[in-house]
């Protein structure tokens, strides 16, 4: 038995789940009344918060207590808390489910994070092409808002919080925390060099907290239910729930909240499992950041954290992505290539110049144009590139390719070598 | 204080310090691109990769700050890869254009790719073609060669304080322009031809004229304004090809202006005057300089005869010893009509003695100033390196006010103080209110009420731990410059602010210790009315002069003529009588005293043009041949020794009883363009299709 939707995507199945009345009549913003009345203080907060072992769901996986507790609430001066919902990471979708379905968790957990923090003001960053999930969060303020949930002396109790929407312009590196930063300030979307972190130095150079959809929505649920039942949900060293984006070569793509250590082999069945009765032959399981894994691999492995690094990848957003046995990899790491050389942002050399320069070689290689050393360049360029960037970009971009090259190196030579891909017949 | 070890050795430094910092003062190289020590971090080149024990991945010597017992490795095989690989990186996308790109031989990517880079390259995909941007007249764009260090960027945003040049497009396509494509304006864009590492951004007015390796080099010092820039002449084939900054952190640190940088077109202008010329019966003949020497002597002799009404006009761009040796031949001739003081209108203070314009803060303390009043100055045209010193106090905090005849665009925040009642009468609202709160009366302003935004600067000023009074040019220029000073004065006394009266020439402190005044005799404008007979050296009435219309009748309608000038004209053939040909600044050996008093003195870079000579030398022949004693110098130095037992001098601007003007007489200001203020930099061409060349489009708010 594969248990579903306790968490963020626990009203998926109620008409309107979208609306402050189907939220509230479900126990919505009873927490956060708590929260401003006072009953519950921000170091129990951390704490519980702690307690339920939530990591960040953007794809780091840091703690999320932890992260809280760098921020000193009671030092003077503006402070924020910003909503990475750039969600821009090929295979990645499940935060634009969270606005469309459950906005209100996100209002919520907002509100929470902000109070704990000692932010007045929040900002959700959502990416340019969420066009009604952003409308519908935009709704969900306005009810918060009229409910007193969000404003001025917010339920008579002194505190002020009020929630913003920017809606990002289409690049993908804006995700990356720092160049979101960069993005709401209106300017160009860059990473930071860090130290110093937001915490410090963050929105318009206040000390700022920025935390994934998933995890804002997840706290209303880990304060409701208690930080121990969270916790339980899931697996040594990864608390709770997650939300699985699961794509590609399946018969039923969509996203699927399991908890975590659910067997990767039963989030393939949610999923409808292969589609036109083919077999598995490789999966990218946190999205087009992570090491693609071959399907032996991966069909051993639970879908929590240490299990997919196991099998010699990462859980990053839980973006899995299907490959099924007709997958020309060549191809789809030059798809991939074409991605990062497109959405770097320019700014560091290694970045900017190394991605081009490994798309070209891939598609060189894919038009039949291969030449037996490009298969060490790839490997060298890649190496090159890793660890020598501003931010995790760079990194990302050589990562999948990489882990194709490694387990798949046959394709590639078999392409150089025919000019052709190994499922061509010719 | 902690202790780091770079390679082995280890070195003091400070916490908190970057790494790359620290190991430039030990001489360790790292190399780098985007780095600049005069501009913020931006670590995107990633050159500087070093490798640090502790950190998974090599870290960027530019951004990180050193702790105690950091162990830094600098060439290490982990730091060395990481730096061969970003150098491969910036290679693959750069074109092998050097042969024909004018940074070849001077350019960073060039030097560092010596050491990091391989000899041939694996990168056979297609490279990436930038399109060019019309930047102006001194900037030459080659956007292809750009390695997106973001320098220039930087630079405009921090130094410049315009963002001219920013970086628009992402990943490969990411490019350095102006985005809507325009002229770059600043006053100071020169200095990103020396900022860019590459050859992307290049002099235009340099380009393809001669490789940096065939350059002399010679130090010298800037002619165009008070500051006394330190730069360096580059020479080919005795010609300047380029003038770029000496670095020097107490006066213009690393940056030059760009009047300072491109004025020596001027000196190879086509209009130079190669051979003494002389003017017999209406026709002008060329001659050697013996007889065009005797025939000054005696046309003046002639006029001396029964006058002493002759003129001594000099500009004060000219070196210490030839506005001394100019004026001590005058004065040995029984003449006392002596100024440098051209562009004034208002003499009501010479009478009370001559006040040797001064900055009173070094340069270097002025970006510590908490209050600065700019009196009637367009500081950022007038002086653009000090003006980047007041800039780096207002970025500070510092609040800087001015009063001016209109309100100019400048690159910080000023409060103007401004309205229809005039400049004078803003000023003596300031003065006013400085007074009321220091419960002071005083006679000048006593019928004076002070506005609100006039008691704001009082407050101010009164209220800041420095605070600084300057009074500009435009207030030299201002028919009532002597109260506009008195005034000054007064707010400054009252507020416990230093009165700095600009000098704004490169010289003008040295025209005051050399004497060049009328101690006994006319002014300028006095000058301007009419003479029997004029000595000039470096002026063109015409332009120089607040009248030029009037001063250029009385140059038309004196008896004898001798123009000291370095450029042949139509308008002097038909008033001169003698055209003796002098050397530039770049040719001759000088000294000019800059606005703090600094005397630097600077040798000779190349030889002057044709037969031209430096005009001390002619001065001293000159004094010889009216058999004048004290004439008989070898070595400029030697002037210089005369001039140096002189000192500056101060009049009380307290003492003297002045009463405010009846009406608002700015509109009488004729502004000057900072490109028009000598004849050098009115020849020079490229600087001369920038805006500011004009008053109407010089940069104006």
């Amino acid at each position: 038995m594969v248990y579903q939707n306790e968490n963020c995507f626990r009203l998926n199945h109620l008409e309107n789940s979208w609306d402050i009345e189907t939220y509230v009549a479900n126990g919505g913003y009873e927490v956060w009344k708590k929260v401003v009345s006072g009953e519950l203080e921000p170091a129990d907060i951390i704490e519980e918060v702690k307690e339920s072992n939530i990591r960040g769901r953007g794809g780091a996986g840091f703690p999320t207590g932890l992260k809280w507790s760098f921020m000193n609430r009671e030092a003077p001066g503006q402070k924020y808390i910003v909503c990475n919902s750039d969600e821009g990471e090929p295979g990645t979708f499940k935060d634009r489910d969270i606005h469309r379905y459950n906005p209100h968790a996100l209002v919520e957990g907002m509100a929470i994070a902000g109070y704990v923090i000692g932010a007045s003001q929040g900002y959700n960053y959502i990416r340019g092409e969420f066009w009604e999930p952003y409308q519908v969060f935009k709704n969900a303020i306005n009810q918060a808002r009229e409910a007193g949930f969000l404003g001025k002396d917010i339920l008579g109790s002194g505190w002020d919080f009020d929630l913003h929407v920017h809606l990002g312009a289409g690049a993908y590196i804006c995700g990356e925390e720092t160049a979101l930063i960069e993005s709401i300030e209106g300017k160009k979307g860059q990473p930071r060099f860090k130290p110093p972190f937001p915490a410090s130095y963050g929105l318009y150079g206040k000390p700022t907290t920025i935390n994934n959809t998933e995890t804002l929505a997840s706290i209303p649920m880990i304060l409701a239910k208690g930080g121990k039942w969270f916790n339980d949900l899931g697996v040594k060293n990864a608390g709770g729930t997650k939300l699985y984006s699961v794509s590609g070569h399946v018969n039923n793509p969509g996203n699927f909240e399991v908890r975590m250590g659910t067997p990767f082999k039963d989030l393939l069945e949610l999923a409808g499992g292969i589609w036109k009765g083919r077999q598995l032959k490789a999966v990218i399981p946190g999205g087009a950041s992570t090491a693609v894994l071959p399907a032996e691999k991966a069909l051993e492995m639970n879908m929590d954290y240490d299990s997919i690094a196991k099998a010699g990848s990462f859980l990053g957003a839980g973006s899995v992505i299907i490959m099924d046995d007709q997958t020309d990899m060549v191809k789809a790491m030059k798809n991939l290539s074409h991605f990062y050389w497109d959405e770097s942002c320019g700014q560091c050399t290694p970045c900017r110049e190394g991605t081009g320069w490994l798309y070209r070689m891939l598609t060189r290689i894919v038009d039949g144009k291969g030449r037996p050393e490009d298969i060490a360049a790839l490997k060298d360029v890649s190496g090159k590139i890793m660890g020598n960037v501003i931010c995790g970009l760079g990194d990302a971009a050589t990562i999948a390719l990489t882990s194709a090259v490694e387990h798949f190196e046959h394709e590639f030579v078999h392409y150089i070598e025919h000019g052709c891909s190994i499922y061509d017949r010719t | 204080m902690v202790k780091v070890e770079i390679n082995g050795q280890v070195i003091e430094a400070k916490e908190g310090d970057m790494l790359i910092d620290v190991a430039d003062s030990a001489q360790i190289s790292i190399p780098r691109f985007c780095y600049h020590k005069k501009l913020s971090i931006a670590a995107n080149c990633r050159m500087c990769l070093v490798d640090v024990e502790g950190a998974w991945k090599p870290l960027p010597a530019c951004a990180t700050p050193v702790t105690d017992g950091m162990k830094v490795h600098t060439n290490s095989p982990k730091a060395i890869a990481a730096q061969k690989s970003v150098m491969e990186f910036l290679l693959i996308n750069h074109p092998l254009d050097c042969p024909i790109c004018d940074q070849g031989g001077e350019c960073e990517l060039q030097d560092v790719a010596m050491d990091y880079g391989d000899d041939v390259s694996r990168y056979s995909e297609s490279k990436r073609v930038v399109g060019d941007k019309y930047a102006g007249p001194l900037i030459q764009t080659d956007m292809t060669r750009c390695i997106h260090c973001t320098r220039c960027v930087r630079f405009g945003q921090e130094i410049a304080g315009m963002m001219e040049l920013g970086a628009t497009g992402r990943s490969e396509w990411m490019e350095i322009g102006t985005y809507i494509e325009k002229s770059i304006d600043s006053e100071m864009s020169g200095n990103m031809i020396d900022l860019c590492p590459v050859g992307a951004l290049t002099s235009k007015p340099f380009r393809y004229s001669v490789r940096a390796w065939e350059l002399k080099s010679h130090k010298g010092i800037a002619a165009h304004d008070s500051i006394g820039s330190n730069i360096i002449l580059h020479s080919k084939n005795n010609e300047v090809k380029r003038v770029v900054p000496n670095e020097n952190e107490a006066i213009n640190e690393v940056w030059l202006s760009d009047r300072d940088r491109f004025s020596y077109e001027g000196i190879n202008s086509e209009e130079r005057l190669t051979q003494p010329m002389i003017k017999k019966n209406g026709q002008w003949k060329t001659v050697d300089w013996e007889t065009a020497l005797q025939f000054s002597v005696e046309g003046l002799k002639n006029v001396l005869a029964d006058s002493t009404d002759v003129g001594v006009l000099a500009s004060a761009n000219s070196t210490v010893e030839e506005l001394y040796l100019l004026q001590k031949m005058a004065r040995g001739l029984g003449v006392e009509n002596i100024d440098y003081r051209h562009r004034q209108i208002d003499f009501g203070m010479d009478q009370h003695g001559f006040h040797t314009p001064l900055l009173q803060d070094s340069i270097e303390v002025v970006e510590k100033l908490n209050a600065v009043l700019l009196v009637g100055s367009y500081l950022r045209k007038e002086l653009p390196i000090l003006n980047l010193r007041v800039r780096k106090a207002a970025m500070a905090g510092a609040k800087v006010f001015t009063v001016n005849t209109e309100s100019f665009d400048f690159n910080y925040k000023v409060s103007n103080a401004q309205s229809d009642a005039g400049m004078v009468f803003e000023l003596a609202g300031v003065a006013k209110a400085v007074a009321d709160i220091k419960g002071a009366k005083h006679e000048l302003v006593a019928d004076i009420t002070a506005n609100d935004a006039q008691k704001v600067i009082a407050q101010a000023l009164i209220d800041a731990k420095a605070a600084s009074v300057f009074v500009g040019q435009i207030s030299q220029l201002h028919p009532d410059y002597a109260v506009i000073k008195r005034l000054a004065d007064l707010i400054a006394e009252l507020s416990d602010a230093k009165l700095s009266i600009l000098p704004i020439a490169a010289n003008e402190v040295g025209a005051h210790l050399a004497g060049f005044l009328p101690k006994n005799g006319k002014n300028s404008a006095q000058m301007a009315q009419g003479m029997d007979a004029f000595i000039n050296l470096n002026i063109e009435p015409e332009a120089d002069f607040a009248d030029g219309d009037n001063a250029l009748a009385a140059m038309k309608a004196a008896k004898f003529v001798v123009n000291m000038t370095a450029f042949d004209s139509e308008i002097q053939r038909e008033y001169a009588d003698v055209l003796l040909p002098v050397a530039t600044f770049a040719e001759t050996a000088g000294t000019f005293v800059n606005a703090n008093g600094l005397k630097q003195s600077f040798k000779m870079a190349v030889e002057p043009k044709g037969e031209a000579k430096a005009a001390w030398k002619i001065l001293r022949v000159l004094g010889n041949l009216f058999n004048l004693n004290g004439f008989d110098y070898v070595h400029s130095n030697e002037v210089l020794q005369e001039v140096f037992d002189a000192d500056t001098s101060a009049v009380k601007f307290s003492e003297i009883a002045i009463a405010l003007p009846t009406t608002n007489n700015d509109a009488k200001v004729k502004l000057v363009s900072p490109y028009q203020m000598d004849a050098v930099v009115r020849r020079a061409p490229s600087l001369q299709a920038t805006p500011d060349a004009n008053v109407e489009t010089m940069g104006r708010g």
